[in-house]
């Protein structure tokens, strides 16, 4: 039994190291960790203070270019502020959206949809008509729409991403749950006699987590983009907290003398997002035991 | 003088780190004479079939070997000299008749694709010829059938489509890969017996892969058993059948249970047999080795 | 019978919104303890219907199933839920009845906690252990999941999970039509042995006559949802009594040469 024991833990190894040995969980979970640490040590690794303005500094190239000031390594914008600080501390408002934001749209649309895919009848009535309402509605509207009335701030951000795209877990859910209901293995669990939110929750909800994640990885990647969009139209967060669409939309009007302040942030953002999507689809390889798909 | 003949074909698989999958297999095939591709997972009898049809995944390569069809090596021929005689010279009836059909088409336009891209046949006189094929096959209304979808079809009734589809462009060598394996034991026979008699009608030469030493006594004039990529026993199949020489035939023929025998008590294949395939195999792959 | 553990009279199963899609037209059987009932059929036969109608995984429209002097033809959930354990089944595709995710440790010490049949899970784990032996498989089988298996060894892991909460009557569903010959007669065996050790009922569903013939008792022949003949297996394989039954006899090819045969 000892030997059992140990060739369990050398498994649980394996697996865990084949995580890393994927280059998408690799280069996108190692992006997105570095960018996790960027946000939660800001104050420390940020060489000026984000909000400091000194407008005999304004608009400085990046470190490099002529005219350049030391310390500003990726410049300043028109009102004298780091770049490099800004980009740190808007990182984040970016992450705490695309965590808490996807976490929750995942929480209500998995649970709906697993519902719905599993007790089916009226309760999968309801909840995909419910869907079907709800994708009626044009969602960039809707999410401008939802801010205004619940007031600017990252709370109504993380609220308007959640109310619009839980939708998007729960349909996909529904659809995975019903797939793995009509496997044997879900009669053998009944033939066994195990009841039916035990089996939802011991052999349904296993199966359905690789796509799950991947779902939540990618929907983290969009959040950052919903952020950016609505502090782009100046909807989202108090305008004294550096965010990544704020600084591009101050970028846009400078683009013909301080072309930097709207490329860094615009960099960051795409990298972010092309973390996210990485990530998600790397992970739900590794996660997948059987490699089927 | 032989229509189709393997010489000793190797292969491996990239896939799982160069794995042998064909070793040193030799066949023949007369024109008119129908084969039987036997063995059980992984025996290498599709990879054989792929290897004619000219169908192999990337992740397969041949290592060594010729398959010379009508005096042309199919193995060394460029992608577009062989596609000229695949689909035309050599045809396939597939194993699944559910999955082979597009549910989109109707039987017409799948009927006689071949007819007109590769004959370059008139749609009426394609249609004409597609009626006279469903009627070979014994399909009872082909108007009816040929304005049909797949999903309008029963499974005996699209295997037959397909059959009409494989002796469509009047080819050589048609290749079965487990036609039967998916239909009732009903169904099948007529099956069986429909392949036996178109194949007889054109002189065509078929290689009929299955699993099932059953259907290979009754559809073969001769057989080929394969173990891991080799050729354990050949011959013809009445001879083979009642005088099996090889221990993995003789345990094979005792192990599947028949309702004509039911005294014979269940008999797994011993573990010494494989055993001993394995040794084989293995002394194959030594020899391969020095001989480079 | 005085000894009958399972019986089902003029059950009728239809499936569709408004039932109108009839597979079962009334069938009639009965398994005797320690019996193998074999169940023979054609695709649309309603074999498979029938056999998860026994085990009420589907609901019949009609009939009463009967398992142990119990009616539970019209039994809840929970209700069910004691029985199941005496109840169990055996699928046709091993690979997608064995949960992906679960290794076979857990496949076969869940059900034993379930039901209170191991006293802690150290106790579960020695049963699991015990059965897996049983089965013919290395004890480190335990720790795989089941993608890492072959298909001989994931049936025979099947058969492990059906038999360690030790069941009174099994249902094996074309439990050997994706196994290779050589495996097949090894997982056929095995099924023989245990049900002779443990004194169950089996039913088994099969469309291979021979298949059936090498491990049933008695046999019933299904067609179109309805019974075409029934009986001890030597007289219906001997004398069969309805069209149906020849016509499926005489379409088995053996590995004889039949000259002929194909033409008949």
């Amino acid at each position: 039994m000892a030997d059992a024991v140990i060739i369990q833990t050398a498994a649980r190894r394996r697996r865990f190291a084949n995580l890393f040995a994927n280059p998408k969980v690799l280069f996108g979970g190692g992006f997105i960790l570095l960018l996790v640490l960027l946000a939660f040590f800001a104050p420390w690794i940020a060489p000026k203070d984000p909000l400091e303005q000194d407008l005999m500094l304004g608009t400085l190239p990046p470190a490099g270019f002529p005219g350049a000031e030391p310390g500003y390594y990726l410049g300043t914008d028109d009102l004298g502020r780091d770049v490099l600080s800004r980009l740190v501390y808007g990182s984040r408002v970016a992450l705490t959206v695309a965590f808490v934001a996807a976490s929750l749209a995942a929480l209500v649309g998995a649970m709906l949809g697993l519902l719905a895919g599993w007790y089916g009848g009226w309760v999968d009535a309801v909840v995909s008509r419910l869907v079907d309402i709800w994708m009626a509605f044009p969602p960039v509207l809707l999410s401008i729409l939802l801010v205004a009335i619940l007031g600017s701030g990252v709370h109504s951000v993380i609220a308007a991403i959640v109310i619009i795209d839980w939708t998007r877990f729960c349909r996909v859910v529904r659809a995975e749950t019903m797939t793995q209901a009509s496997m044997d293995y879900v009669t053998a669990a009944r033939t066994i006699g195990f009841s039916r939110f035990t089996i939802l929750m011991r052999e349904i909800l296993p199966n359905v987590a690789p796509v799950l994640i991947a779902l939540v990885s990618l929907e983290m990647g969009i959040a950052v983009i919903v952020e950016a969009i609505l502090s782009f139209v100046g909807l989202s967060v108090a305008s004294d907290i550096p965010t990544w669409g704020g600084m591009i939309a101050q970028g846009r009007q400078i683009i013909h003398h301080g072309w930097w302040v709207l490329t860094f942030p615009l960099l960051m953002l795409f990298a972010t997002v092309l973390a996210f999507n990485q990530l998600g689809d790397g992970l739900r390889r590794v996660i997948d035991p059987v490699m089927r798909r | 003088m032989s229509l189709l003949s393997i010489r000793n074909l190797s292969a491996v698989s990239d896939r799982d780190g160069g794995t042998p999958i064909l070793r040193g297999v030799s066949l023949d095939l007369a024109p008119g004479e129908v084969i039987g591709l036997v063995g059980e997972s992984g025996a290498g009898k599709s990879t054989i079939s792929k290897a004619v049809l000219g169908m192999l995944p990337r992740t397969v390569r041949i290592t060594k070997g010729s398959a010379i069809f009508s005096g042309r090596d199919l193995l060394s021929l460029s992608s577009r000299e062989l596609r000229k005689i695949t689909g035309s010279e050599i045809t396939l009836i597939p194993q699944d008749p559910m999955t082979a059909l597009n549910p989109g088409r109707r039987i017409e336009s799948q009927l006689t694709d071949g007819l007109r891209l590769k004959r370059g046949m008139s749609s009426t006189d394609a249609r004409r010829r597609g009626l006279e094929l469903l009627e070979e096959v014994h399909i009872r209304d082909p108007e009816r059938v040929m304005r049909a979808y797949p999903h309008e079809l029963s499974g005996g009734m699209r295997q037959r489509v397909l059959i009409a589809a494989a002796f469509a462009m009047d080819p050589k060598l048609v290749v079965a890969d487990e036609p039967t394996t998916a239909l009732d034991v009903t169904v099948q026979k007529q099956i069986l017996r429909l392949i036996r008699a178109m194949q007889a009608k054109h002189g065509t030469s078929v290689i009929f892969v299955t699993h099932d030493l059953g259907v290979v006594a009754q559809i073969c004039d001769r057989v080929t058993l394969l173990y891991g990529g080799m050729v354990v026993e050949a011959g013809a199949t009445a001879e083979i059948m009642e005088r099996p020489r090889h221990p993995y035939m003789q345990a094979l023929l005792a192990a599947g249970p028949r309702y004509d025998r039911p005294d014979r008590a269940l008999a797994p294949v011993p573990e010494s047999i494989f055993a001993g395939l394995r040794e084989e195999l293995a002394s194959f792959d030594r020899e391969e080795v020095r001989h480079g | 019978m005085a000894d009958t553990l399972l019986s089902a009279s003029n059950i009728e199963v239809a499936y569709g919104a408004a039932r109108n899609i009839k597979v079962l037209h009334g069938v009639d059987l009965t398994i005797a303890k320690g019996e193998t009932l074999g169940i023979v059929g054609e695709s649309g036969s309603g074999k498979t219907t029938l056999g998860r109608a026994l085990l009420r995984l589907v609901d019949v429209t009609n009939g009463t199933v009967t398992f142990d002097g119990m009616d539970i033809t019209r039994l809840g959930e929970t209700a069910m839920r004691p029985l199941r354990r005496r109840m169990q089944m055996i699928f046709q595709d091993p690979m997608s009845s064995l949960n992906p995710r679960h290794s076979i440790r857990q496949i076969l010490t869940g059900p034993l906690l379930l039901h209170g049949l191991a006293t802690d899970r150290r106790d579960a784990e020695r049963q699991a252990s015990k059965v897996i032996e049983r089965v013919g498989l290395p004890l480190t089988t335990l720790n795989r999941n089941p993608h890492e298996l072959s298909g001989g060894q994931r049936q025979r892991v099947g058969i492990a999970r059906a038999v360690v909460m030790r069941p009174d009557f099994v249902l094996a569903d074309e439990v050997v039509s994706g196994l290779d010959v050589s495996t097949q007669a090894q997982v056929l065996s095995l099924i023989g042995e245990l049900g002779r050790e443990m004194g169950l009922a089996v039913a088994f569903i099969s469309h291979d006559l021979s298949v059936i013939r090498a491990i049933c008792d008695r046999v019933m022949v299904l067609q179109g949802g309805k019974i075409a003949e029934e009986g001890p297996c030597g007289s219906v394989f001997e004398a069969p009594r309805s069209d149906y039954t020849r016509a499926l006899l005489d379409a088995i090819p053996l590995p004889d040469p039949m000259p002929g045969w194909l033409e008949r």
